[in-house]
C-alpha cells in the first residue's frame, strides 16, 4: 500500500497519512476539475454546434487556468444580513464531504487512501456532509432563491440516497464486502467477471444475474446523477426559476470551492459506480505489463483504465445534461420513490435469492 | 422573487395558515423581459396572478401622432421586435387602405416571403427559449442557429438584422438580393431536417412531455372569452387564421394548412399543444415560401411608392395574422400628413392576461412553463 512505501520513506506516521491524504488532491481532483470544465464546455459546445473556447491556448485549453485565475483575483463578496459564519464554513464543508470521498476509492491496485472494510459505508456517510454544506449555504446566504435552492437539493440528495444505497447493498449481498479494494480484486481478469456481468459466480448463476445487475446499474447511475444535481436532476439550481440556487450569494474562490465539489463529486460518483460494476481499476482484458514481464506498469495501466472508465461516465453525466429537460420537483421525488426505490428493493431480493442457489 | 405576508386566512379545519404573495420579476431569468408576475400562493398552489406590466413603455402610439405616415413604421419595428417585418405589414396595409392605392404584385409576393420567414424566425426563438425555460439548452441554441440564416437573409435584403424598416407604404425600400432565391431556397432544404430534429430532441422527449402536458389548459370558450388569437387559440382547437378567414395581400393564392391542437401528448389546448401548434406553423410557412418562390412575378417594387402620403380624413381597421395572433391597427386620419391616432391590437397583450386562467391550481414551477408556452413579447405589450 502506498501509506507504507511513504512510512518506509518519511518515517513519521503524521507526516505520511498528511502526504497520502493530500497526494489525491494535487494528483488527481485539481487537474481532473481543471480538465473537466473545459471537457464540459467543449462537449456541450459540440453538441450545440458551437466551438466553445478557442482563444486562450490552442483551442482554449487555458480557458479554466484564466479562469481560477480570475476567481482568485476576485472579491470576497459577503452581503450584510448573511450568517457569515455558516456562510465561510459551508464551501468548505461541501468540498470535504466530496474530497473526503477520495479517500476510500482505490485508484489502483496499491494506492487507496483509507483501506478499510466499510470503504463504501464511509463514501455514503461523508457525503452527507455536502447535504449538511448545501443547507447551510442556503441559509445564511439569507436570500430566497438560495433556500429554496437548498431545500430542493437537500430533499433531492436524501431521497436518491436511497435507491443508491439499496442497490449498494445488493452488491454487498453479492460479493459480501464493504471494501471497494476487495470489490475490484473480485473483479479481476476479463470484463466477464465485472459485477455488470454478474461478477466470478457460475456460468447459470452469471446469467441468471445479468440482467438484475443491469437494472442496478442503470438505478445507480440515475440515482447518483441526481445526488450530484446534474440534469435532468439541476432542479436546485434550475437557473430559469432559481438562478443558481444555493450558491447565488457567492463569489471569488467560495464560489470556485462550490464548483471544484461539484467536479469533484461528479467524478466520485462515477469512480464509485465503476468500482462497483464495471471492475474498478481492473482491465477488461489482462495487463500489458504482465505480458511482457513488467511488474511495475501495472498499476499505471490500473490507473489508467480507472481513470478512463471515471470520465467515461462523467461525459455521458455531460451527453446526459446537454440533451434532456429538467423534471419539476414533484416528478424528481415521484421518480425516486414511486419507481426507483420499489424496483432497487424488488432487485436487491432477487440478486439475494440468485446468489443462494 | 420576494416574500410579504398577507392578512391571515382560517381555513376549513380551523388551522390558521398564511397567504403568501410572490413577486416574480422583472428581473428574472424566465419572465422573457421585464414582466412582473404578482403570484398569490396558498402553500404551494397558486391562487391568483396578477401581471403587472410598463417597465418597458416607450410611447409609441402618442409618437405615432407627432410622425408622418412613413415615419410610423421604424416604431412599429420596435413593438414586437421578433416579429418587426409583421408589425410593419400590417401598419402599411393599413395605410394603403386609406390611400386606396393599389401595390405591385412583386411587392405582394415578396411581403409575403418577409412575412413568413419571420415567423418563422418568431417562433424558432419561441420554441427555443421555450426548451430553455423548461431546462433543455441545446434546442435553443439549434434554433437560434436557424434564426440566424434568416436574420441573414434579411440583412442581404435590406441591411438590417432585427429591425427593418423595409415594408414601405405602397413599395418595399429594397428590390431582392440577387442571391436571395438561391439562398432562401437552401435555407428551406437546410431547415426542414432541422425541423425533425428539433422534434426528436424536444418535442416528443418524455420529460419535456410530462413537463408541458395537462398543464395550464385553455379550454376554448375561455380562449374566445379573452379575444386569445393565434397560435395559442389555434393549440385549443379552433382554425381561426387570419390569413385564410380574412385574407389580406396575395395569401389566398398559396395551398397550406392550418394547424391546430389536436392534444396528442394531453388534453387539447395544453402548454405541449401551444408550443407543437408553432412546430407545425414553421413547417406550413416553408410551404408557402417555397410557392411564392416558385411563382415570384418580375416588377417594379417601386412604382407604387406614393410620393406624398397624405390619406383622405376617415378611419380603418386593418389586421393581419402575426407569429404571436391577430396583430390589429386602426388609424385615423384627419387629412393631415401626421394620423390622428394609432391604436394597436397586440395580441400578446390580450395572451398575457389569461396567465391567470391558466396558472390557477398549478404548481409554482408551472409559472414559467406556462408563461414560455403563451410566447409574449414585452415590447409589445407596452407598446402603447
Amino acid at each position: 500500500m502506498i501509506y507504507d512505501v511513504i512510512n518506509n520513506l518519511t518515517g513519521s506516521p503524521v507526516l505520511s497519512a498528511v502526504i497520502v491524504a493530500m497526494l489525491p488532491l494535487f494528483l488527481f481532483i485539481l487537474p481532473f476539475a481543471l480538465v473537466a470544465v473545459y471537457l464540459e464546455r467543449k462537449v456541450s459546445a459540440h453538441m450545440q454546434d458551437r466551438l466553445g473556447p478557442m482563444r486562450v491556448g490552442y483551442h482554449g485549453v487555458l480557458q479554466t487556468i484564466a479562469d481560477i485565475i480570475k476567481l482568485i483575483q476576485k472579491e470576497d463578496i459577503i452581503a450584510k444580513d448573511n450568517d457569515k459564519l455558516l456562510f465561510n464554513i459551508a464551501p468548505v464543508l461541501v468540498f470535504v464531504g466530496s474530497y473526503a470521498a477520495f479517500a476510500a476509492i482505490p485508484f489502483t491496485s496499491i494506492f487507496i487512501g483509507a483501506q478499510i472494510d466499510l470503504g463504501i459505508f464511509l463514501i455514503i456517510a461523508v457525503t452527507g456532509l455536502v447535504v449538511a454544506g448545501i443547507l447551510m449555504a442556503g441559509w445564511a446566504s439569507n436570500n430566497k432563491y438560495s433556500l429554496l435552492g437548498a431545500m430542493r437539493a437537500v430533499a433531492q440528495i436524501i431521497s436518491y440516497e436511497i435507491p443508491t444505497i439499496l442497490v449498494v447493498l445488493s452488491l454487498v449481498m453479492m460479493t459480501g464486502s464493504m471494501n471497494l479494494y476487495t470489490l475490484s480484486e473480485m473483479q479481476t481478469g476479463y470484463f466477464w467477471n465485472w459485477n455488470l456481468f454478474g461478477g466470478n459466480y457460475d456460468i447459470l448463476q452469471k446469467l441468471l444475474l445479468i440482467p438484475f445487475m443491469l437494472i442496478g446499474f442503470i438505478i445507480i447511475y440515475i440515482s447518483t446523477l441526481a445526488e450530484v444535481n446534474r440534469t435532468p436532476f439541476d432542479i436546485p439550481e434550475a437557473e430559469s426559476e432559481l438562478v443558481s440556487g444555493f450558491h447565488t450569494e457567492y463569489s471569488g474562490m467560495k464560489f470556485a470551492m462550490f464548483f471544484l465539489a461539484e467536479y469533484a463529486n461528479m467524478f466520485a460518483v462515477s469512480a464509485i459506480v465503476a468500482a462497483l460494476f464495471l471492475g474498478g481499476y481492473q482491465s477488461p482484458f489482462g495487463y500489458l505489463g504482465n505480458l511482457i514481464g513488467a511488474e511495475w506498469l501495472v498499476p499505471i495501466e490500473q490507473f489508467l483504465w480507472f481513470t478512463i472508465k471515471g470520465v467515461g461516465l462523467v461525459l455521458v453525466q455531460m451527453w446526459l445534461r446537454w440533451t434532456l429537460p429538467r423534471l419539476r420537483v414533484d416528478q424528481l421525488m415521484t421518480v425516486s420513490w414511486k419507481y426507483l426505490i420499489p424496483i432497487s428493493f424488488v432487485n436487491l431480493i432477487i440478486i439475494g435469492l440468485i446468489t443462494i442457489l | 422573487m420576494s416574500f410579504e405576508s398577507k392578512e391571515n386566512i382560517e381555513n376549513k379545519s380551523g388551522v390558521r395558515t398564511e397567504e403568501m404573495v410572490l413577486n416574480m420579476g422583472p428581473q428574472h431569468p424566465s419572465t422573457h423581459g421585464v414582466l412582473r408576475l404578482e403570484i398569490t400562493l396558498e402553500g404551494e398552489l397558486i391562487t391568483k396572478i396578477t401581471p403587472h406590466i410598463g417597465y418597458l413603455h416607450r410611447c409609441f402610439e402618442k409618437h405615432a401622432e407627432a410622425m408622418t405616415y412613413p415615419q410610423v413604421i421604424p416604431y412599429t419595428d420596435r413593438m414586437d421586435y421578433l416579429a418587426s417585418m409583421y408589425n410593419e405589414i400590417g401598419y402599411v396595409i393599413g395605410v394603403e387602405k386609406l390611400l386606396k392605392i393599389e401595390v405591385p404584385e412583386r411587392v405582394e409576393y415578396i411581403r409575403v416571403i418577409m412575412g413568413e420567414l419571420q415567423r418563422i424566425a418568431s417562433h424558432l426563438v419561441a420554441l427555443g427559449t421555450y426548451g430553455v425555460d423548461i431546462g433543455a439548452f441545446t434546442p435553443f441554441l439549434y434554433c437560434f442557429r436557424d434564426r440566424e440564416k434568416i436574420l441573414h437573409l434579411f440583412e442581404i435584403t435590406c441591411g438590417a438584422r432585427l429591425l427593418y424598416n423595409y415594408i414601405w407604404i405602397g413599395g418595399l425600400s429594397h428590390d431582392l438580393h440577387p442571391d436571395f432565391v438561391r439562398l432562401t431556397r437552401e435555407f428551406i432544404k437546410d431547415f426542414k431536417p432541422n425541423i425533425k430534429e428539433l422534434n426528436n430532441l424536444l418535442s416528443y422527449n418524455k420529460i419535456f412531455i410530462d413537463r408541458t402536458a395537462n398543464v395550464g389548459i385553455l379550454p376554448v370558450d375561455t380562449a374566445i372569452n379573452y379575444g386569445v388569437t393565434g397560435p395559442n387559440l389555434r393549440a385549443s382547437g379552433i382554425n381561426w387564421d387570419l390569413r385564410k378567414d380574412d385574407p389580406y395581400s396575395v395569401y389566398h393564392k398559396f395551398d397550406y394548412e392550418i394547424p391546430v391542437g389536436e392534444g396528442k401528448a394531453g388534453t387539447v389546448g395544453d402548454s405541449w399543444d401551444r408550443y407543437y401548434v408553432r412546430v407545425c406553423e414553421m413547417e406550413e410557412s416553408l410551404k408557402i415560401i417555397e410557392q411564392a418562390l416558385d411563382t415570384l412575378p418580375d416588377g417594379d417594387i417601386a412604382s407604387a411608392i406614393p410620393k406624398r402620403i397624405k390619406p383622405p380624413a376617415g378611419m380603418i381597421y386593418s389586421r393581419v395574422e402575426n407569429p404571436r395572433g391577430e396583430l390589429g391597427y386602426f388609424i385615423i386620419s384627419d387629412g393631415t400628413i401626421n394620423p390622428f391616432r394609432v391604436k394597436v391590437r397586440a395580441p400578446s397583450f390580450v395572451s398575457l392576461q389569461i396567465m391567470d386562467e391558466l396558472c390557477r391550481g398549478h404548481l409554482v414551477a408551472d409559472v414559467i412553463t406556462i408563461l414560455g408556452s403563451i410566447d409574449i413579447v414585452l415590447g409589445e405589450i407596452d407598446r402603447e
